[in-house]
């Protein structure tokens, strides 16, 4: 837990990657082109990635990169250069002033809610007393590594529920390949 | 690194950081170095293969030839062809090249090296994720290529990013898969704790066989080497995505190809060959760290890692390309099935030892889980494969299959010129 020893050091890689990530996220909606659009999207991915790090929480980080960044905007990337999307301008999405005003006001709501839920005390259930949080940290160092922390909750106490989320990602992805399967009459 | 002499006083946080500003340096180096003979080595390599000389002239044994390629590339002319996409057209030889060089970060390269001023891990960032992190460097590295095929507004081009985003994320999946059965036997994702682990148990080559076959083969693929070189396929994309890049521009692809091999290796003998350990002895893994532990460790590492470089020059010099169709069903159809198969397999083993009450370091556990994986390796190769994939090229055809080949083609002799097989 280096926070408690370099807090200069935490605080403006926190600030300076949560600065490129808001940045990279403007120009991921206002750029025209989808594949520039997608690159700034990975951006936000990393700098996301980069402060799941610096708050201690390794693994999502790397599974950060690793799934968003690594698989899914590869898979989007795809799409967009296999329909090889036409001319820029016409993909143009904001569409007129009355969605712009939507748009506005929908991010005041969002900005507005996130003031407020920084001000207000959390419900007990979602914190850690800062001895509890040490004893966590601790964990670290024992059987199982980082990872030890994360994987003995999820495959003891909530094995139903990570095994039916499972069963649900394969359902989808079965329908998908049954959807996409044309059957064309002189198909083997 | 627990296991070694608590004796050894931790370095200061001064020390630490002068000290892994000299081990990025070093490695960098080296790396570069590297890639560079690397260049070299595959031109003799495939020389001597092929019964020639190879590159002779510049230097003695050729060895400047290396000086001669670079001084070239960057003095060639540039040209940037009209209408790419300028910034990705530029960006995209620098992302095919950086995850290679990031994902060394969290190779540990030797033994601790003690000096005066504490004990110094041979390793730029020993990470408790170390092998997530480097999974998840290597998945970002598809970007490079397939940034330079839409960038550069060429249809063979883009056909070669197409080919290798499918590719790459297809056998990164039974890439992933592979290493799963090697973080159950160490139980942990640090990559020193899997070092220490074969250390003590054995190398996972031996324990986990078809794992390690089939992370060689994914890597293959990742690093679009042949037989998966269908990204630049030069007889199908002329060169495919680097078809419109010159100059230095193009030489970076090379480069980062080059990179991406010696990157691959030094993950297969991590995960697979004990990474620096010297095998037949516990010498270098106990007792106090000293000069020489940690200079011969890294010798056995470079060496290991080298063996691997030349296995892959070693391949591409003897086998043809894989058609895409083949590429797709062997990543899907084969690899992915088998490499979840192995997982049940090498958990319920792991299960059924620890219940049974056997110590991890024993001789029984380690002699279960190698003759199981002889067992299986056995069952894979000679009964579920019968000579299909291992030796396709001169496997004699089952005489059935002929037959049945046979009559196919006399029933489409027969057919009508217009009529459609049904």
């Amino acid at each position: 837990m280096g926070n408690e020893f370099y807090p200069l050091f935490y605080s403006f890689h926190f600030y300076l990657f949560g600065l490129i990530a808001v940045a990279s996220a403007l120009l991921f909606v206002t750029r025209k082109s989808p594949v520039a659009a997608a690159m700034w999207l990975v951006n936000v991915m990393f700098c996301l990635a980069a402060l799941y790090v610096l708050l201690d929480a390794q693994f999502i980080g790397a599974i950060q990169v690793l799934v968003y960044a690594g698989a899914i905007m590869v898979v989007f990337l795809f799409v967009v250069m296999l329909l090889n999307l036409g001319h820029p301008s016409e993909l143009s999405d904001i569409r007129g002033n009355a969605g712009r005003l939507t748009a506005g006001l929908v991010g005041l709501a969002l900005l507005a809610e996130v003031m407020v839920l920084g001000r207000a005390e959390f419900p007990a259930q979602l914190t850690m007393a800062a001895a509890e949080s040490l004893k966590a940290a601790q964990r670290i160092d024992g059987p199982g590594g980082v990872i030890g922390p994360i994987a003995a909750p999820m495959f003891k106490q909530h094995l139903l529920a990570f095994e039916l989320t499972s069963m649900l990602l394969l359902t989808a992805i079965v329908g998908a390949v049954v959807i996409g399967k044309k059957r064309t009459p002189d198909a083997r | 690194m627990p296991a070694l002499d608590p004796m050894q006083l931790e370095p200061s946080t001064w020390v630490f950081i002068i000290f892994t500003v000299l081990k990025m340096l070093a490695i960098f180096t080296i790396y570069m170095v590297g890639v560079a003979y690397t260049t070299l080595a595959e031109r003799k390599i495939s020389a001597w293969i092929q019964d020639r000389h190879g590159p002779n002239r510049v230097g003695p044994w050729g060895l400047l030839q290396v000086i001669a390629d670079g001084v070239k590339n960057f003095t060639k002319e540039e040209t940037m062809p009209g209408d790419v996409n300028k910034a990705l057209f530029i960006v995209a030889p620098a992302l095919a090249f950086i995850p290679a060089l990031i994902a060394w970060a969290v190779i540990p390269f030797g033994a601790p090296l003690p000096t005066p001023w504490g004990r110094i891990d041979l390793v730029v960032a020993d990470l408790p994720i170390g092998f997530l992190f480097t999974l998840a460097i290597t998945s970002i590295g598809v970007y490079g290529i397939v940034l330079a095929g839409w960038a550069s507004n060429n249809k063979y081009a883009l056909l070669g990013g197409l080919r290798s985003s499918a590719q790459m994320v297809s056998y990164e999946i039974a890439m992933g898969m592979s290493t799963v059965c090697v973080l159950l036997v160490a139980g942990n994702v640090s990559l020193s704790e899997i070092v220490m682990q074969q250390a003590t148990m054995g190398w996972n080559a031996l324990l986990l066989s078809i794992a390690a076959f089939l992370f060689l083969v994914a890597a293959f693929a990742e690093t679009n080497r042949v037989p998966f070189d269908l990204p630049e396929a030069e007889s199908e994309l002329i060169a495919g995505y680097h078809s419109e890049y010159s100059a230095m521009k193009f030489s970076m692809f090379p480069i980062s190809e080059y990179a991406n091999m010696i990157t691959a290796s030094a993950m297969f003998v991590t995960l697979f060959l004990g990474g620096w350990d010297i095998p037949f002895t516990l010498w270098d893994n106990s007792g106090p760290a000293t000069v020489a532990k940690a200079a011969l460790t890294s010798l056995f590492f470079a060496a290991k890692v080298l063996f691997f470089v030349f296995f892959y020059i070693w391949v591409r010099w003897t086998l043809p390309r894989f058609r895409y169709d083949q590429l797709m069903s062997l990543g899907w159809k084969l690899m992915l099935p088998v490499a979840l198969a192995y997982i049940v397999i090498v958990a319920s083993a792991l299960l059924a030892l620890d219940a049974a009450g056997l110590a991890r370091t024993g001789w029984a556990f380690k002699g279960a889980l190698m003759a199981l994986n002889l067992v299986l390796v056995g069952v894979l190769f000679f009964i579920l494969d019968r000579g299909r994939l291992i030796s396709p090229a001169y496997s004699r055809l089952e005489r059935e299959r002929v037959a049945r080949l046979r009559s196919v083609a006399q029933r489409r002799a027969t057919l009508a010129p217009g009529e459609i097989r049904s």
